[in-house]
């Protein structure tokens, strides 16, 4: 039977963290399925636990200048409630789970699971989110492309926590989610896109596209996203094949019992080529 | 093991428990809250769904730990309440419970929104009710009943 902590403030979270090799749980929605056992028995935790999600330090969204700050307790219903969250995350939250999962699942515990069908990533990935990770004794800030190392797997520290995420809070021309799933609710990606651009004067001056669920990691190409920005629509346009050929290599889905690793493959790129057909 | 205080149906509970216990075996084993069900065990049908500060929840994935000060209302709690009374008739008349197992949940989750949105659209009222399955119904019928609730309970959310 494993041991578990329940800190009374932040302060002694972290203080716990710094002694202890424990498995945070937030809202458990990800960790309770993971470690499910025959019902009326204890969950099958391997490490001892630390309850962080009745931690108010941190439940709260802020906006500041040119950003969003979101605690890691909030729950992704209340982000998806609040008047300042950004219209595409409203959008992925808003066809995430069902109710009763959002009500408690946290913006923390979507970003630490690390998983390529996390549906808030794709969109976190496109608003260039960055992530504050704290220890006892030090803090950092980390985009979340190199927070997130590949499936399940991120930089976090044994003593550390996510404390808060920072979205810009920009506008763009055009932006686009969108989830290939099987059943509306509690359906787990089976593909999702999400991107953003903007346009002025027929120059394509910002253009960002992630892909979630189709291989290890989300797939944010940077470089392939430079060589666009600074294109005329028309030559985005009449570049697209070629674009969407760039793309190929990085999308590298499997086959699981939720689709095949062929039909991924050809619907995100039909995404991504509309995406661009779009633009105009 | 830990100490955790709660409300449960109206009721202050301070108890020793395991924090990584589930809510649901807490309710269905030692307060004989089998209004409770367990479906699938996992967050995906909603038999086991509870109000916790007054929404939906599945309570077979909640770890005690994350329950102190909080308040938890089972449908045996809810069944005394007015808008329980709304919308069980609802249910009645709408031909909305067939073999009943996702009934308490598919309650609970009626409750939920109504709370929060007491005239739902046709299209809400199927978010509301995403995460909750019936295998019976059809969910046509469901969907109706929350309708009736809503004008028959009016001014009750
Ligand atoms: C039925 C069902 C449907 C679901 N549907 C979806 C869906 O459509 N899309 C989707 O993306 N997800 C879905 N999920 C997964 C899950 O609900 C989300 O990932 C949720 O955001 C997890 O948050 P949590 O607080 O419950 O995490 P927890 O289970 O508490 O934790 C998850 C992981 O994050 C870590 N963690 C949590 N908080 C922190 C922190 N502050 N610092 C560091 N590490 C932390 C934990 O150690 C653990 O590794 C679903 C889950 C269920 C059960
Ligand atoms: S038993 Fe809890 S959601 Fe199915
Ligand atoms: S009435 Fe049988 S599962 Fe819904």
């Amino acid at each position: 039977m494993v041991k578990s902590f329940i800190p009374k403030t932040y302060k002694e979270a972290l203080n716990l963290l710094a002694k202890n090799k424990l498995t945070i749980i937030a809202g458990g929605t990800d960790l309770m399925v993971k470690n499910k056992n025959i019902s009326g028995l204890l969950p099958k935790f391997k490490k001892d636990l630390l309850f962080i999600a009745h931690l108010t330090e941190l439940d709260y969204i802020k906006k500041e200048k040119d950003t969003i700050h979101i605690g890691a307790n909030v729950t992704l219903e209340k982000i998806l409630d609040s008047f300042h969250t950004h219209s595409l995350l409203k959008e992925a939250l808003s066809i995430m789970a069902s109710p009763a999962i959002r009500h408690i699942g946290t913006i923390g515990g979507n970003i630490a699971n690390a998983s390529p069908a996390g549906d808030t990533l794709p969109v976190l990935y496109v608003l260039n989110t960055k992530i504050v990770v704290k220890s006892l004794d030090s803090e950092r800030t980390i985009p979340i492309n190199d927070f997130i190392i590949s499936s399940g797997k991120t930089i976090l520290k044994e003593n550390e926590l996510i404390s808060e995420i920072i979205i810009p809070d920009n506008k763009f021309d055009y932006e686009v989610f969108l989830k290939v799933g099987a059943r509306q609710a509690d359906a787990i990606s089976k593909i999702s896109f999400a991107a953003i651009a903007n346009v002025s004067d027929s120059i394509v001056s910002d253009f960002r596209v992630t892909f979630g669920a189709v291989g290890p990691r989300i797939v944010r190409e940077i470089e392939i996203e430079n060589n666009i920005i600074g294109l005329t629509t028309n030559e985005l346009n009449s570049r697209c094949k070629e674009i969407c050929d760039s793309y190929k290599k990085f999308i590298t889905p499997i086959d699981d019992q939720r689709s095949s690793a062929v039909y991924r493959k050809k619907v995100s790129l039909n995404l991504l080529e509309k995406y661009i057909n779009s633009i105009k | 093991m830990g100490k955790i205080k709660f409300n449960l149906n109206g009721k202050e509970i301070n108890m020793f428990v395991d924090p990584s216990a589930r809510l649901l075996d807490i309710l269905r084993e030692q307060y004989g809250l089998v209004g409770v069900k367990e479906g699938c065990g996992e967050g995906e049908c909603g038999a086991c769904a509870v109000l916790i500060n007054e929404v939906i929840v599945n309570s077979c994935i909640v770890p005690m730990g994350t329950i102190n000060n909080k308040s938890i209302v089972t449908i045996e709690g809810f069944s005394k309440t007015k808008r329980y009374d709304v919308i069980k008739e609802a249910f009645e008349d709408e031909g909305a419970v067939q073999c009943g197992f996702c009934t308490p949940g598919m309650i609970i989750a009626s409750e939920s929104l109504l709370n929060k949105n007491p005239h739902p659209t046709e299209e809400e009222i199927r978010i509301g009710l995403s995460g909750n399955l019936c295998r019976c119904t059809g969910y046509n019928m469901i969907i109706k009943a929350v309708k009736t609730a809503s004008k028959k309970g009016e001014g009750l959310w």
